[in-house]
């Protein structure tokens, strides 16, 4: 899909302050000087091409309460499939990626509690058989996901 | 050390929060009118869906209201995440210059696992290709100057999975 010059407003203007009141998309036909419906079916033709992932909130997990925490596991090569099924088959993992380095399988656990995170990590570690490098955040520094296009 | 920003006890979210973050989780109805069809979902006023979602915007519950592209779908096909030994009584200095980078996705203290781990500040930095994430990672080395102690860029090879966060009401 090739995106005009209205997508790319669309995509740089409203990667946050969607505005939260009755009648948002009248808020935005007069900053974005597009018609509210245009806006909306554009946006309904990226999230189909998979240009958009998500139209709506983004929560802060560890606000909310739940517990969060970045891990990796240095995977054998011949287990890696059989490792990654383990490590996929926890609905507690949220992201997992395969990255070029010695600690080759990196993965978020997202809880419900804080104290679960724990006994996430030290099941994934019983059932692999692997330690798992828990690397929790001690300190954030400006979040910004706007993605330029 | 931990200065993340101070945790929200779940006493400051209940039932009806909970419920409005359940419904609203995976994202609002592309509709004229989003707030109204998730407050009839719910059987609340649209008044008191709004009104809630600002306050856990103003405590930061709720990040932000939006679209969220898909970064490699757009060309970003590159997502390196540079990993950097810095000195630790300068962190967060280092840690919010890093941060403002317009590059820079995330930034994040995490902690070492010494002697094979010695990094401890996290920065994603995303591009079109690994040529160009490779000269943006120079870049933050020079901004470091002397105190880039060692640092390392894994790319990522494969989505293994990829879910949201998931809250029961």
């Amino acid at each position: 899909m090739n995106l005009t010059e209205a997508d790319r407003t669309i995509i740089n203007q409203l990667q946050g302050g969607f505005p939260l009141c009755e009648q948002p998309w009248a808020q935005l036909e007069q900053t974005l000087e597009i018609p509210a419906d245009e806006i909306i079916q554009r946006i309904k033709t990226m999230q189909s091409a998979g240009l958009i992932s998500r139209f709506g909130p983004l929560y802060h997990a560890e606000k909310m309460g739940g517990g969060l925490t970045l891990a990796a596991i240095k995977v054998p090569e011949e287990r890696y499939e059989d490792v990654t099924d383990i490590v996929n088959s926890f609905d507690e993992v949220a992201h997992n990626y395969a990255r070029d380095h010695e600690l080759n399988m990196w993965f978020v656990v997202a809880t419900e509690t804080p104290e679960e995170i724990e006994s996430v990590i030290s099941d994934i570690e019983k059932q692999t058989g692997l330690k798992v490098y828990n690397m929790p955040k001690q300190q954030e520094f400006f979040l910004q996901l706007i993605f330029e296009v | 050390m931990n200065t993340a920003a101070p945790m929200i006890s779940p006493e400051e979210i209940d039932a009806i929060d909970r419920k409005i973050i359940a419904a609203t989780q995976q994202g609002l109805p592309l509709s004229q009118t989003p707030y109204h069809d998730v407050a009839t979902e719910l059987g609340l006023d649209v008044s008191e869906v709004i009104n809630r979602m600002q306050a856990m915007l103003d405590k930061g519950i709720i990040r932000r209201i939006g679209i969220v592209p898909n970064h490699y779908k757009l060309g970003f096909k590159a997502n390196g995440m540079s990993v950097w030994n810095v000195p630790d009584d300068k962190i967060t200095e280092l840690g919010q210059t890093i941060g403002a980078v317009d590059f820079v996705s995330h930034c994040y203290q995490r902690p070492r696992f010494l002697p094979e781990w010695p990094y401890n500040l996290f920065a994603m930095v995303h591009g079109k290709s690994r040529e160009e994430v490779a000269e943006k990672v120079e870049h933050i080395s020079r901004l470091l100057g002397n105190n880039d102690r060692g640092h390392d860029v894994l790319f990522s090879t494969k989505i293994l999975k990829k879910t949201g966060l998931r809250i029961s009401q």
